[in-house]
């Protein structure tokens, strides 16, 4: 009972909000409910028992993602207002994109089947009372093993994610000194203090 | 109600009411406070100076950088977590399976160091 | 508990445990409150006396009530809101520092079953809650709209997410160490092979007190408040409570690094020996005596440490800390696989 109201509550709050992201007028807005329906989507895994999902949820979209997300809005000095003028210029070729995938959607859906293989994927050790395995462990037992390509290839995806960051916006600034701890550090006395013996009276 | 989600409830209680207890002392002193705002008091402080133009301005690209890789070793530390506690039950394979995803992000980390991704000046 | 049980006779059980759960964590909040209120006034003498001052003496014997008449100080000042300021995002900004910093509470166990939410994910949260922390500060830092807080929530916010990187990768090792993700059983299993600071993770606790040092933005991390330069960071244009918000939520997650590195590395509540008289002693005594002395610890860095500058901070954080503590995730991991000497669940559930 009151899983379902607690259910009903989180669903009705992730759709309020992501509509919200689209329909508010400030940016800075737009992200601050983006963080909302991401809660209220990690409190939705939380009700199916997915204890870790929810917080991993948490600790990648709302700690990092949307984190840079708000940089990207709140830093850059968008203009509110420009952006909004040629909104409704979209509007028709939104609908039509908005409506096409709609029907891509409801047509992946109609036709959509169980395959055989995946009541064995149920089968892989479940968070239950019995076995005391937790929801962690259970997504370890089967991560680096069973699905061991997946792993593998979301690493790849990481490494092209990491070089694709730094190829799109590293800039090189010339002239610009930076310090080097190791020739600091191996200064020697010699190269620096220079003692010279001067004769009383005769300067240098 | 499963067992597990009691304690979930405990942290909302929690939650609740730590914010009700920062609501109050937030709203406290607009109740026993005086509040006479005047137009200096308002502005920005820089200083004594007024404000040239509005503060928020366009900033290096390194800061958008820096969070980029964030989120990638935010990610790498994720899937490290169940490795971590199942690491006697998965034993070998699952052992060199994760060296190899590490293997393969410590490429992405060499290039990013002699790139000089992580200098600052 | 005790009230539970009262309760629960005449109210029911969920009333019951929604009354005694209120009040125990009203109680706790109090309590850890009090202690932060100690804690400041500590940080000020620690800082004093280093400097060979006295430090607060003069609101109550030793000035040991100085901390609420700062309270009452602030409670009394006008709560200025800058007129540029978007003001709901600023005063968004506070509450939800100060939140946070609390919140994280509820999965710390002071003793063992001495926990208000005692999940199997508590480091996940704690982890989880500590990713959030910069979002008061960069909110609070464009509210203002106002150049010292931009700058400041700038740089705050580039640092905190460096250095959570490297407090990740030493997590990761001391849960390799103890095979859970459950903060009791983390402490727990050092019953069993020592606490964790005298094992292969003593660099790790190195690595994890100053990468707390700079999650909290303490000296000499402290350039997003670095007064020579930025006045006071993100909290310039804050006055009044909003500000003294932003101050106890910093010092309450100082609080919670001192009590995540003593769960992590000291032992938690355990006692240094085992022997006959120290376990008498209540595990929250130890708790609390291993927080203070951690808590020690961030003060005399606090005095003595001059402050890094920016690119050799980001350095620290990049290009020594998060090699350094991948190395040793990979290292600790080898040693449990060719030792097979794997963490056996002790089974506090």
């Amino acid at each position: 009972m009151l899983i379902a109201i607690a259910f009903y509550l989180f669903a009705a709050i992730t759709i309020a909000a992501a509509v919200m992201v689209v329909a508010s007028r400030n940016p800075v807005h737009s992200v601050l409910f983006l963080i909302l329906a991401f809660f209220s989507a990690a409190g939705l895994f939380m009700l199916a028992g997915a204890e870790f999902l929810a917080l991993i949820l948490i600790v990648v979209y709302v700690g990092a993602v949307a984190v840079l997300f708000l940089f990207v809005v709140m830093m850059l000095d968008i203009d509110i207002a420009e952006l909004r003028q040629g909104v409704l210029d979209y509007v028709p070729l939104g609908a039509l994109i908005g409506i096409i995938m709609l029907i891509e959607i409801s047509m992946a859906l109609g036709v959509w089947a169980f395959a055989p293989e995946a009541g064995g994927a149920v089968a892989s050790p479940w968070p239950d009372a019995v076995s005391k395995i937790t929801n962690t462990e259970a997504i370890g037992h089967v991560l680096y093993s069973q699905f061991i390509y997946v792993f593998q290839a979301s690493g790849l995806v990481l490494l092209v994610a990491m070089i694709g960051a730094i190829v799109l916006t590293l800039r090189d600034r010339p002239g610009v000194r930076r310090q080097s701890v190791a020739a600091q550090v191996g200064r020697r006395r010699e190269d620096g203090v220079e003692l010279k013996d001067v004769k009383p009276g005769q300067g240098l | 109600m499963a067992d597990f989600l009691t304690e979930y409830l405990a942290i909302i209680l929690f939650l609740g009411i730590s914010a009700a207890l920062g609501l109050v002392l937030l709203v406290l002193p607009f109740v026993v406070a005086p509040v006479n705002p005047d137009a200096e008091k308002l502005s920005a402080y820089e200083c004594g100076f007024n404000a040239f133009d509005d503060a928020r301005m366009k900033f290096d690209v390194r800061f958008y950088l820096v969070s980029i890789l964030f989120i990638i070793f935010d990610l790498e530390v994720a899937f490290l977590f169940p490795w971590a506690i199942t690491l006697g039950d998965i034993g070998l394979f699952g052992f060199w399976s994760m060296m190899v995803f590490l293997g393969i992000l410590t490429i992405g980390f060499i290039y990013e160091w002699k790139k000089g991704a992580l200098e600052w000046e | 508990m005790i009230l539970y049980d009262a309760l629960s006779g005449w109210l029911g059980n969920e009333w019951a445990w929604l009354i005694s759960n209120v009040v125990s964590i009203l109680l706790f909040i109090v309590v850890l409150l009090v202690m932060i209120a100690y804690i400041l006034l500590a940080d000020r003498k620690i800082w004093a006396a280093v400097m060979l001052r006295r430090g607060p003496n003069v609101v109550g014997a030793f000035g040991l009530l100085q901390s609420f008449a700062d309270l009452l100080k602030f409670v009394f000042k006008e709560s200025v809101i800058p007129a540029g300021a978007n003001k709901g995002v600023f005063l968004l900004a506070p509450l939800i520092t100060v939140t946070l910093a609390l919140g994280a509470w509820a999965v710390v166990p002071i003793d063992k079953g001495w926990v208000f939410a005692d999940i199997n994910v508590g480091i996940l949260y704690i982890f989880a809650i500590s990713s959030l922390g910069v979002y008061g500060i960069i909110m609070g830092g464009w509210a203002s709209n106002s150049k010292y807080p931009f700058l400041g929530s700038l740089r705050s916010a580039a640092q905190m997410v460096s250095y959570e990187v490297s407090i990740g990768l030493v997590i990761i090792t001391v849960l390799l160490w103890a095979g859970s993700l459950n903060l009791t059983e983390i402490v727990e299993q050092q019953r069993v092979h020592g606490w964790n600071v005298f094992t292969l993770l003593f660099p790790m606790f190195i690595i994890f007190f100053i990468s707390a040092l700079a999650e909290t933005n303490r000296p000499p991390f402290d350039l997003p408040e670095a007064e020579s330069e930025l006045v006071a960071g993100y909290q310039v244009e804050y006055s009044s409570t909003p500000y003294l918000l932003f101050m106890l939520g910093e010092y309450v997650s100082i609080v919670l690094m001192c009590a995540m590195t003593t769960i992590l590395f000291l032992g938690g509540w355990l006692p240094p020996l085992n022997i006959g008289f120290l376990n008498a002693v209540p595990g929250v005594i130890w708790f609390v005596i291993k927080v203070w002395m951690v808590f020690f610890m961030f003060a005399m860095v606090k005095t003595i440490v001059p402050r890094y500058r920016y690119d050799q901070l980001m350095r620290l954080g990049w290009k020594v800390f998060l090699p350094v503590s991948l190395l040793w995730v990979i290292l600790v991991a080898g040693y449990l696989v060719t030792t097979g000497s794997f963490p056996v669940p002790v089974g506090v559930h």
